[in-house]
């Protein structure tokens, strides 16, 4: 199912990048519409930070173009973020300066990211898991029409990267959203995912996850890490099949509510 | 003790001056930027020389030195393979030595130059309009600051995360030159060029410790630097000496104080 155009949120084409001289983008092609999910998949080295840095406007490509949609308001959550020891700075005080919060939605928020009792805590005492989700919490408070993640499950237990990836999946369900994230696995973000993007400098297939995960340039890449994750992959297909039911809920809920309103 | 009139306005220039050194050096220390404030003051005696050679008040030749350097960094930044840290130094070093070289020209010349004022600084001879001057950039400066302070504290966080949130970090970085700029102008009279980074960063590194949110820690940092002012000034009239070495000195030993006691978070 393709989005109407008019849900594009943002758009790039054919952009290239060289950094010392080797080229980390080959005119690639990306675009995420709002209530969409596109994950990029790749090995590292493979351009995927690089992409997201020129998508954000951290980083001029040398060519190609990139569409933005007005006032697009972005919320990233970047993949790290060291915060020198000598800054005294409390986790909600972090949070804050995302911009002006109001109280309730602050707690809202946390809420939903399950970090509430960090809030008073030093940023940077909390585990690396915990710090995922505050940086989560950090992009939703600006209310993000595109939400940016560059591997957000890193330093999280499987089990917490399960929850992390269903969170964002009803996020996107609840605002709307549309959410751009990296990961190096595309098996464990496969039932949250509505487009896929293998990147390999240039762009090696893009599709459905199912179907990315089949196509033989993808295989190429992967085809030694799947051998190995054979039992890995079978635990994510009886997993996949539940997401599945979650996500196809809440498409019909989001069905629903437009239907009330 | 019996206060004189030039030490009560040492003690008014030296808090007047922590206003903004105080959070200006808490900058310096999240963003590491220690070395950036060394050259700018180095830099800023090639500016007092610049002054006095051409006629012009010293305080111009400072700003203008310190903007040429800021603007020569970007331009070695972007065009060289050699690390920023070295940069710094080669052009801190640039503007001592050529500072020198031009003060002692004017002095062969037979203009009075005290070299030591501007090494080490001169608090004991702050004048009434020394304080009025100084007092006017420092509320303009700390006005400013105030603006741009959540801001400045988001670059100091994350840069790419505050980029990415619209905050404007090329311009802020401008700004934040700019500011530094002025308080090396007025922490010159205090401490002299030589020493002004520590003026800035030894109390915040003090502070730390202490504080819970960035903004405890620049109160901190400003209560602890203008007891060292005191300290200092306190040494320098009882044996005679020097009084920015001295309240360099008694900065570092309240930090090597804070160091021992264990930390309270406020």
């Amino acid at each position: 199912m393709t989005e109407p155009a008019t849900n594009l949120l943002i758009f790039a084409s054919q952009l290239c990048l060289h950094l010392g001289g080797r080229a980390v983008l080959d005119h690639v092609d990306v675009q995420v519409s709002a209530g969409e999910i596109v994950t990029l998949v790749g090995p590292n080295g493979s351009g995927k930070t690089s992409l997201i840095r020129l998508l954000l406007g951290l980083q001029p490509a040398d060519s190609g173009s990139i569409w933005r949609r007005a006032g697009l308001c972005v919320g990233y959550m970047p993949q790290r973020l060291h915060v020198e020891a000598v800054l005294p700075l409390s986790v909600k005080r972090f949070l804050l300066l995302a911009g002006k919060v109001a109280d309730a939605e602050l707690h809202a928020v946390c809420q939903r990211s399950g970090i509430q009792p960090l809030l008073h805590k030093p940023l940077q005492s909390v585990s690396g898991g915990e710090f995922q989700r505050v940086l989560l919490a950090r992009a939703l408070l600006r209310k993000p029409d595109l939400l940016v993640l560059d591997e957000p499950a890193q330093g999280v237990d499987i089990n917490g990267q399960q929850q992390l990836y269903q969170l964002i999946a009803s996020i996107r369900t609840e605002l709307g959203c549309g959410v751009l994230m990296v990961s190096h696995d595309l098996h464990l973000v496969m039932a949250a995912t509505d487009h896929v993007l293998c990147l390999n400098t240039h762009i090696c297939c893009t599709g459905h996850p199912e179907a990315v995960s089949r196509h033989p340039e993808y295989l190429k890449l992967f085809g030694g890490a799947l051998e190995g994750m054979a039992v890995y992959t079978h635990h994510h297909d009886h997993r996949h099949d539940l997401h599945g039911a979650i996500i196809a809920d809440g498409h019909h809920n989001c069905g629903h509510n437009h239907d009330h309103g | 003790m019996i206060m004189d009139d030039f030490i009560l306005r040492a003690l008014l220039a030296g808090l007047i001056v922590m206003l903004i050194a105080a959070p200006m050096g808490c900058m310096v220390v999240w963003r590491r930027m220690a070395y950036f404030g060394d050259t700018l003051s180095h830099a800023a005696l090639l500016g007092t020389a610049l002054g006095l050679m051409l006629h012009i008040a010293p305080w111009l030749g400072v700003l203008a030195t310190g903007l040429s350097i800021s603007v020569l960094l970007v331009m070695l930044q972007r065009k060289s393979d050699i690390s920023t840290d070295t940069l710094l130094g080669i052009l801190a070093h640039a503007g001592l030595a050529i500072g020198l070289i031009m003060l002692a020209t004017l002095r062969e010349q037979g203009l009075r130059v005290d070299l030591m004022a501007y090494l080490f600084g001169d608090i004991l001879a702050v004048n009434n309009q020394d304080l009025a001057w100084m007092l006017a950039v420092v509320i303009f400066s700390v006005i400013a600051l105030l603006k741009m302070w959540p801001s400045l504290l988001s670059i100091a966080v994350h840069e790419e995360l505050a980029r990415s949130e619209g905050v404007a970090v090329e311009r802020m970085r401008f700004f934040f030159m700019l500011l530094m700029v002025l308080v090396v102008a007025v922490a010159m009279k205090i401490v002299g060029v030589l020493l002004i980074t520590a003026l800035l960063i030894i109390p915040a590194a003090s502070a730390q410790r202490f504080a819970g949110s960035p903004e405890s820690m620049a109160l901190l940092a400003f209560l602890f630097g203008v007891f060292s002012i005191a300290l200092g000034l306190f040494a320098s009239w009882q044996w005679d000496a020097p009084a920015g070495p001295a309240i360099v000195s008694a900065a570092v030993l309240l930090f090597f104080v804070t160091r021992v006691r264990s930390p309270v978070k406020m």
